[in-house]
């Protein structure tokens, strides 16, 4: 770990996403605005693994999505090895995908029922012109099943003929076939069982060891976050409210809602579990349509001020490296 | 295991499904007691049978499954030999139980207080304004703020922790024995988890209930439970209270388990993940079901299927070198 330079490869400055919401079906009106993200900034550096946490609702995926431009943002720039690439033709971006790649969540959905391992491979190479002939794409297929673990009898099976964690690895194979600097992963390993989770997350190490690759990390577990990421984004109804690094959060969390999430997740060790403190919040995440004003953690927050509820807190360097948005600091 | 005095008693209990690819050996001869008030985590994998095995004691197996063998004790009496008319008398009444997905055990066309008011008037005998009272106190045990007018809402109204809610308020109308609980909070966020689960152990104190709890997380266990089963294939692999389980594990699955994990309080450089994936339950080996997967193995453990072993007072493995291998 640490094995990250001080090079920037991705900078995220004021980027938000709405959502309109409509009413109406001939003359449709435009009555507000899911903010999924809102005006979030952060960077990540060449080699490094960020951790992107937060619950439900919270925008971590819609993050990912605009980052990689599978969506388009509202506003704000993403740049990108110094480009910024919210700005660039079609054609750029074609050839930009080649750099950036991402592993879904859901390894059933995520690959095409009807192609064979092979295909779904083999696909972005022939759309990127990497190989010529199909003999080149089969040996390359060959190359990368054999990188995330699979065999090569594999390649002409059908995704249905894998279970959970095989598909993963097929995801992953598909993201690495074109050598990507930078690879989002969002929630790889939730939809797994757990003694398959930790296969994914060591394979997902060993790649970033072999390849230098630099990693966007979004989950709501943050156990593995805690596990595999240098640095951690909190991110609570589309704003992100503390960033720090991993040993910095874990050991002392400044926002109280990273308190409680900490404190929430269940660790496997009665020892522990029985002398440990709970925080446990009140109520649900509210709907981003609406949020709350000032904070928007202020009504489950417990340490809450006549200050919250007015005026919202910027994120603000508390300790070097360590970032927070409340008031109380 | 076999205790005279317990509430619930389940023994050889063997379910399997009959499909096309073949037989599924979904449970296979699980047998263990509950006492009361006592609350037993039932842990492990997709497809280990830990559903299965809590939907066979509420008897609600559907074909192509069937109850093989076993016997479930319930306050002495068998609950597999009695009638679906018997049955239907203690589901929901005696014994509850609560699923993962909130939304799909709530009927979207009724509304919430509809669907507890039936299970107490069907149950209890009461009437309808004595049932609705009723259910009000139950919304208001499980904290659902306004629960006088939230009752006459629709599922669509709640959120995913507050469908639990509702689900739990259904399960405790009747005051049950015992609450099955499969998964509750697995489709809830971590700080949401937090809500329902500390709910549940307050509940489970108030009304002095006894507690099945499935689900394949070890932090929920080792917070929420007193003993474990821990499941692989249909089979228990190791059962004891939860300090043993966790401090002194002794079968290769169960400590593969806790080395795959990562933690929040220790960080681990790698994690030590269980290689290979579960057993096909169609076609199950005539040696032990972890033996690929072992990193312990022998040639002895490819010649049978081990039995479930006493190692210590209360801790019984299935493994041939438990003793050995105990941490």
């Amino acid at each position: 770990m640490n094995n990250y330079s001080n090079e920037i490869l991705l900078e995220v400055k004021n980027l938000k996403k709405y959502f309109p919401i409509k009413r109406g079906i001939i003359f449709s009106k435009h009555v507000g605005d899911v903010k999924a993200v809102d005006d979030i900034s952060f960077n990540i550096r060449k080699g490094e693994t960020v951790g992107l946490v937060g619950e439900s609702g919270c925008g971590k995926s819609t993050v990912a999505r605009v980052i990689i431009r599978l969506l388009e943002p509202t506003d704000g720039s993403i740049i990108f090895e110094g480009r910024d690439i919210t700005k660039i033709s079609q054609e750029e971006l074609r050839k930009l995908r080649r750099d950036m790649q991402i592993i879904f969540q859901d390894p059933y959905s995520a690959l095409n029922p009807r192609m064979t391992v092979s295909e779904i491979i083999g696909e972005p190479l022939e759309v990127h012109h990497i190989v010529n002939n199909s003999k080149e794409k089969e040996k390359r297929v060959q190359e990368l099943l054999e990188l995330v673990g699979l065999a090569s009898y594999h390649a002409n099976r059908y995704p249905h003929e894998f279970s959970g964690g095989q598909r993963q690895r097929i995801g992953i194979a598909r993201a690495l076939a074109l050598n990507p600097k930078f690879i989002v992963a969002d929630e790889p390993t939730s939809a797994l069982d757990v003694s398959v989770r930790a296969q994914i997350i060591n394979l997902m190490q060993d790649l970033q060891k072999e390849f230098g690759l630099t990693y966007l990390f979004i989950s709501h577990d943050l156990s593995v976050i805690r596990h595999i990421c240098d640095r951690i984004l909190v991110m609570y109804l589309g704003k992100l409210v503390e960033i720090a690094n991993n040993e910095e959060i874990y050991n002392s969390p400044l926002h109280p809602y990273t308190q409680a999430l900490l404190s929430a997740v269940p660790i496997p060790d009665p020892e522990v579990a029985q002398k440990r403190k709970k925080v446990i919040l009140t109520g649900d995440v509210p709907s981003p349509v609406n949020p709350p004003s000032g904070c928007r953690f202020h009504p489950r927050c417990s340490y809450a001020m006549d200050i919250c509820s007015k005026v919202e807190p910027k994120l603000k360097e508390v300790h070097k490296g360590h970032f927070t948005a409340c008031h109380l600091y | 295991m076999v205790s005279n005095g317990a509430l619930l008693n389940v023994q050889n209990l063997t379910t399997y499904f009959f499909t096309d690819e073949g037989v599924v050996k979904a449970v296979d001869d699980v047998s263990f007691s509950l006492s009361k008030g006592e609350a037993l985590g039932i842990l492990g994998e997709s497809g280990c049978g830990k559903s299965v095995t809590a939907l066979s004691i509420m008897r609600l197996i559907q074909p192509p499954g069937k109850i093989i063998k076993g016997k479930v004790f319930f306050n002495g009496d068998d609950l597999i030999s009695k009638s679906e008319e018997e049955m239907r008398n203690i589901r929901g009444n005696k014994i509850s139980m609560i699923f993962q997905d909130p939304m799909t055990s709530l009927n979207p066309v009724f509304t919430i207080g509809d669907q507890i008011i039936e299970a107490i008037t069907l149950h209890q005998g009461l009437d309808k304004k004595d049932a609705r009272k009723k259910a009000i106190e139950m919304l208001e045990l499980v904290r659902i703020p306004e629960a006088d007018k939230r009752i006459n809402d629709y599922p669509h109204q709640f959120s995913g922790g507050m469908r639990q809610r509702v689900m739990i308020a259904m399960a405790l109308s009747c005051n049950p024995s015992i609450l099955i609980a499969d998964e509750p909070t697995t489709a809830l966020d971590v700080t949401i988890q937090a809500q329902i689960l500390e709910l549940i152990k307050q509940l489970r104190k108030e009304l002095q209930m006894s507690l099945i709890l499935i689900t394949h997380d070890m932090g929920i266990v080792a917070e929420s439970c007193e003993n474990v089963l821990v499941m692989y294939a249909g089979k228990v692999v190791e059962y004891s209270d939860i300090m043993t389980i966790f401090k002194h594990p002794a079968h290769p699955y169960t400590i593969g388990l806790l080395e795959s994990v990562p933690r929040l309080d220790v960080r681990r450089e790698r994690l030590n993940a269980i290689e290979g994936q579960p057993p096909d339950l169609v076609a199950l080996p005539n040696y032990c079901y972890y033996f690929d997967r072992c990193p312990y193995k022998t040639k002895e453990c490819s010649e049978q299927i081990p039995e479930l072993i006493e190692i210590e007072n209360g801790h019984l493995v299935r493994c041939i070198h438990a003793k050995k291998i105990r941490r």
